[in-house]
Formats: C-alpha cells, structure tokens, sequence
C-alpha cells in the first residue's frame, strides 16, 4: 500500500521529489489521488519532515538492514496503533506527538529499543494544511527525540465528514535484548508496584482541552516517550517481572491485567498513588476516579522486592520518572484480584472499568 | 485539596470509629440483631463504598441502601420512551451520561446512538437548550431526571426557553421526589429500619422539615448527611446518639450545604413549572402515589410526552430480579438469585446494577474479598442463567 508515497516510478523519485512543494491552503481529495497535488503534498510535508536515510529512497516499502537488527538482541517486537484523539491539540502535545510516542511506548514495555515506525495518516478534506504541516513536525520532533526513524508511510484522503479532522495510524519495529522477559504472567508475590510519576494528566487534559466544560484550569498532558526511563530501570535491574504503559483504562486497569494473568492479588495504598492537585479537582468535579484515566507517559511496573530500591532511584533520576513511587505489593491471595486500601483507611476492590467512564448525575 | 482533604482525614475517623463502638456496646438492641441503617441516597451509597467505610464498622451495623438513585429506579418502560423519542428522525436527544447505558427492553441509549439516532451527552440541561438554539429545524429533548437536586436546574432551564420563545426545546420528565417513597419504604410489612442517612443533596433545595413525619409518625431518627466519608461517620455516630439516648428527631449533620428551610428560590422555579403526577412507576418498587413530577398544563408545549407520541408502555421487570427486596433492604444485594452471574454492571438485568449508585453495582465494583470470591464462582457457574 505504500504505493502512495511513491507515486513515481522507480529511480526518478530522487531527482523529482525536492521540486514537490505544496501551495494550497486546504486539503482536497486531489491530495489523496496518486497525482501530483499528492506527491506534492508527501515530500513538502512528509518528507520534508521525516527525512531519513530509509525512507529517502522512497520506494513502496522500508528495507532494514538484518544485520543490524540481529546484532541488539534475538527477538522482533512488533506493535500497532491508530490516533484519533480529539482536539488534535491539546496542552502538552498533539495529535502527531502522541502517535510517535505511543507506538514508541508500546514497544519500550516489551524491553525493547524502539527503531522504526511507519505512519499512515487518514486526511479529512477541507483540512487546515498548517494543521497537518504541525502534526507532522512534531511527528518528526517526537521521532528524533526518541531516536527513531519514520521509514514507510501511507496518505489517504476522504470526503467531509467521512472521518473527523485527521487521523493517524503508526506501526513500529523494535529488537528485544536477549537477556530480557518482561511478561504480565511473571508478577510473584511479595514482588513490589511502581508507578513512574502522577497519573491521569492526560485523561484530564484532553477532558479540560474539550471545551464543552468550560472548566477553566489547564493541565498538561503526559505524553512522552518512556524508553529511556525503561533502559534506566533495566540496567539497575534486568529481571524487571512486569511492565505496561498505563493508557486507556489507567492504572487500574493494568493492575488487573497483571493479577489476572500471572494468578495473583496486587495491593495497593490509595496514599501513596501519585495524583497533582488539578488532575484531583477534575476528578472530584466531574466524579471520575484518576485510578481508570487515561495516561500517555505513565508506566506501572512489578520488580522483585530486593531491587526495588534501585530501580526506584534509577528512575528518580530520569526525567520520566521524577515522581517514580513504590505504591503497592504483589500477594498471593485472593488470586486475580485487586485490592486497594482507601485514603480514608478503608479496604476495597479495584475492578476492570465497564463501560465509559461517564460522570454522575447526582 | 482545600475542603476536601479535610473530610477524609483517617486520624480524624479512628476518633469517630472508637466512639461510635462505644455507643453500640450501649445500644441493647445490638445483642439480638444489626442495626439497619438506611442510607436514601445513591451519592452515599457511592461513597461508603469508594472509601470501604462499611467493613471499617462494627460488625453490629449494617447499611441498607436505599432507593436513592434516580437512574436506577427508572422503569425499563420509560427508558423504551426515551429510544422511542430519539429515534424520532427529527429529534436530537440530550441526556446526562449515566442514563445512556440503562438498558431498556429493546435497547439503552447508547445502542440507540450506535443504531443511527441523534443522541448527545449534555452536562446540564442549559447545553440542551443551546443546542436547540444552535438547530432551530431540530427538536430538542432533554431527558430530565433526578430528584429534587437537579429539579430546579431545568425548571430555570424551562423558564429560559419560555423568555427567549424557543419552540424547538421539551423536556422527557422523569424527575421524581424522595419523600413519599421512603413513606412507602415505611410503611412495609417487612421493615426492619432503625434509622435514616438522609439526602444531603436533595435537602439542599427542600430543607429538613419535609423528613418530620420520619421522626413524629414513625419514631425513627433520620439524620441528613454529607458525602464525605467522615460526614458519613459523624451521621452515623449522631443516629446511634439519638438511639441510646431514646431520642427520634430530625437532624442536620450537613449544615455546611444544608439551610434547614431549603432554598427558596430554587423552590420557587420548581413550583412555578412543575407539578405532582398522580403516581409514577419506580423500578423495583412498583407504582408510588404524588413520587413522580411533571410539567404543569401552562408549560404543556415543552413536554416531550404531549409534543411527541410517547409509546408510554410498562414493561415487567426481570422475574428473577430482585430488586424491591435489596431496596427494602430484606435481602442483600449478594443474596440475589442472579447477582454476579446473570446480572454484572456489563450486562445489567436489575436497575441496581446500572449506574455506579446502584447498591448492586457497588458490591460488585467495591466489595470485599470475599465477594470478589462469590462473584468469581457464580459468573463460572451460571453465565447464561434465566434471562426470564
């Protein structure tokens, strides 16, 4: 399918591609066609952005070098994600920054080092193109921070109102280290929970960002990229048991993935949960629970109990992990359950979220 | 966080904890059975269990939670009305959150919305009438409903579609009021109550003298209460008061947010558009006389139900639900027949596993571990159990 970033025929994409400039205001369906406006619009916009020595070539597909892959580790992992987030822009980021930092992300949990992504973008007609010109620089922005490259790519256009705006989808490739087992079934007892800072920021920044609430406090959404904050924690100790980034469903949600699959119970203490004060009013306001919001630089992770400390302070010194805290313990019993001591010091179970979480009425 | 942090202080409610075990070792009634305290409104059912305030009590109280929750008590009819109406290629329906996933006998909202129709989620019924100022050639609907809380907001709400001569905006009313059903909970064969939590919300606008009748017909104490968890524990702790000391009254523990005359002008908007209906169809507790709230003849062109052909159907609630004895509080939620098997918030057959307020969704989200045990081994036992 990457046909569409070359439409060209072989060989004259090189010589032809630095003379696409693209002059219109607005995206049109001639953008997405296969004919000039959209090789126009893909080396103006996508190339001039990306630019890298893999996808210069442009041919229909990425070729990566195997050599180069086998010699960091012995296992591929292989992610996908789609980014419809609404606004495209919010505090903290957009659109472009959360696709490449997702992807990238989705990756790091596994233990691997992320390294190419691909990006597909589904346009809206009638689209801004200084909006999509944004999105791809902080695409591009977000990749050279991480260190990784955008080497394949599609652009469709569609009808108004067919899709909203803009809509990305990012796959990445990246190579596991040999040493490495990270998986949610390895969570034992009397291992240790951390989180890397305060949760729900982007959950109640694309809430606030809506402006339908007219809430009138601004927070800043997490999204970053968290594989340096996750090398740092595997270099203080390489047999970290559990990792997940905590997105859609929030912390509670992976807690529960994890007592599920490996059989155990994880306690933890409501106090010791990171959570800044704007993200609590929120919360208190509209009758949300920071525990299921949505994250996009937040991981939760299991570590044995005797190099919890280290891994602790590794990831204290890393930007990511600043507000790193230990906030609650794997026990053996009752198995696939969550429970959670109140700050009020009471006890109770901390389940799968159903449904959305909508607010209350009353 | 400022006024808030204060009413969860664990130290202050270890305090609390020790006097109110002291005040039940006096209380002779305990030796035979648990105090059965009802809380009436779904916001403390709420909050006893987000904070786990019950397992902190002693064994010898037990709450029974009331009918409290305006989503839950709606009949599976009403919410057929509403899919109805949104269906209605005309009409955009607006509707608080928690309502959109209340199942009706054919559908709930949120399936209705999937299926094509024009739903949308509102904060308060004045986004409702700026979109029908935003879609003049569309019908706007707001779904009303609540309890005395959010009356007042669309009674302003009806009164500015009035000044401003809006055709297009009608309310679905479906706002009900507290006080002749904890009369019908009264009144019960069954009772076994010793005392009220009383709303703290719904007192806000209609004040303490309405629960007189609690105290002086029915000698039983009734405290209205915060949502606090120590709010919960002071309200606690003044009915245990009242009952070792032989005392029945009506009590404000909510003084903060509570006048004791209500507020007048709120009350005033409420009278001046709404009025009794007859009776009105609560989920699980049958027909109850002057409980439900409609609009007055004079405002009749902002009623959904005259504008619009409503179906108006009842509809049966599940037969194996058993809902009317949760809320009378004869059994426990967890000793329902199809409690955590065939009836989860996932896929709610009772209207207490609907909204989070629901008692039975509560248990079922924040219960203890011994139910996240039953749960577990009915859900494996029986998945598929009598959708009858």
């Amino acid at each position: 399918m990457s046909r569409l970033l070359n439409p060209d025929r072989p060989g004259q994409a090189s010589i032809r591609r630095r003379n696409g400039k693209l002059r219109d205001s607005r995206i049109t369906l001639s953008h997405g066609s296969g004919g000039k406006a959209m090789r126009d619009l893909i080396d103006d916009v996508f190339v001039g952005s990306f630019g890298n020595a893999v996808l210069e070539p442009l041919e229909d597909q990425a070729r990566l070098n195997l050599t180069n892959l086998v010699a960091q580790g012995d296992r591929l992992a292989f992610t996908t994600d789609s980014y419809v987030v609404d606004p495209l822009f919010f505090p903290g980021g957009d659109i472009g920054a959360l696709a490449v930092n997702g992807t990238i992300n989705d990756l790091a949990v596994s233990g691997a080092r992320p390294l190419y992504l691909s990006c597909s973008v589904i346009l809206e007609e009638g689209l801004s193109v200084e909006t999509l010109r944004r999105v791809a620089h902080s695409m591009a922005e977000a990749a050279r921070a991480a260190n990784v490259a955008i080497v394949t790519g599609d652009t469709k256009v569609v009808p108004r109102g067919a899709a909203d705006k803009l809509f990305i989808s990012t796959a990445g490739i990246g190579v596991i280290p040999k040493e490495t087992n990270i998986a949610a079934g390895r969570a034992r007892a009397r291992d240790v929970v951390i989180v890397n800072g305060t949760i729900g920021d982007h959950g109640a920044a694309i809430l606030c960002a809506r402006q339908d609430l007219a809430l009138g406090t601004t927070i800043e959404s997490d999204c970053r990229s968290l594989h340096g904050l996750i090398r740092a924690m595997l270099e203080a100790c390489p047999d970290i048991h559990c990792l997940r980034d905590a997105t859609r469903g929030g912390v509670a949600t992976v807690l529960n993935e994890f007592a599920q699959a490996a059989s155990v119970c994880i306690r933890f203490d409501e106090t010791s949960v990171p959570v800044c004060e704007p993200v609590k009013g929120v919360c208190e306001i509209l009758g949300l629970d920071p525990l299921y919001m949505a994250n996009e630089g937040k991981l939760v992770a299991v570590v044995p109990r005797e190099s919890a400390d280290t891994v602790l302070a590794a990831m204290r010194a890393h930007p990511a992990g600043r507000d790193s805290a230990i906030v609650g313990e794997v026990i053996a019993e009752p198995q696939g359950v969550v429970l959670l001591r109140t700050v009020f010091g009471g006890e109770r179970i901390v389940d799968m979220l159903v449904g959305e979480q909508l607010p209350r009425i009353c | 966080m400022k006024y808030v942090d204060e009413f969860r202080d664990p130290v202050k409610a270890k305090v609390l904890l020790k006097e109110i075990e002291a005040l039940v070792e006096r209380i002779a009634l305990c030796r035979q059975r648990p105090l059965q305290l009802m809380e009436v409104c779904g916001g403390h059912t709420h909050s006893i269990f987000k904070y786990g305030i019950e397992p902190m009590l002693p064994k010898a109280i037990e709450f029974v939670h009331g009918p409290g929750c305006p989503v839950c008590v709606l009949p599976m009819g009403r919410v057929d009305d509403c899919v109805a109406l949104a269906e209605h290629p005309q009409v955009i329906f607006t509707t608080f959150g928690d309502a959109m996933r209340v199942p009706g006998s054919r559908k709930s909202l949120l399936q209705a919305r999937a299926d094509g129709a024009d739903v949308r989620m509102v904060y308060s019924p004045m986004d409702a009438l700026k979109i029908a100022r935003a879609n003049p050639h569309r019908e706007v609907v707001f779904f009303a409903l609540g309890f005395e809380t959010t009356m007042p907001s669309t009674a302003l709400t009806v009164l500015q579609a009035e000044r401003e001569g809006i055709k297009n905006f009608s309310l679905f009313c479906n706002h009900i009021t507290i006080i002749p059903t904890i009369k019908a909970i009264l009144d019960s064969p069954e009772l076994t109550l010793d005392g009220f939590l009383g709303p703290g919300h719904v007192s806000m606008v209609i004040g303490t003298a309405p629960y007189e009748f609690i105290a002086r017909h029915y000698r039983k104490p009734i405290v209205v209460a915060g949502f606090e968890p120590l709010d919960i524990l002071q309200s606690v702790w003044m009915l245990l008061k009242q009952l070792t000391e032989g005392r029945c009254e009506v009590e404000n523990q909510y003084q903060r947010v509570v006048p004791d005359a209500g507020n007048d002008q709120a009350l005033t908007a409420v009278g001046r558009v709404f009025e009794l209906r007859e009776f009105f169809e609560w989920r699980g507790l049958g027909s109850i006389d002057h409980s439900g709230i409609r609009l007055k003849q004079s405002y009749a062109r902002f009623d959904a139900e005259r504008k619009f052909s409503v179906p108006n159907l009842k509809i049966a609630d599940p037969k194996s639900c058993q809902c009317g004895e949760v809320l009378k509080g004869v059994i426990k939620p967890w000793e329902c027949k199809v409690f955590g098997g065939a009836c989860t918030p996932e896929t709610p057959l009772g209207a207490l596993m609907v909204s989070s307020e629901g008692a039975c969704a509560a248990y079922y989200n924040y219960g203890g571990v011994d139910l996240a045990r039953l749960i577990r081994a009915r859900a494996e036992k029986a998945p598929a159990e009598a959708r009858t």
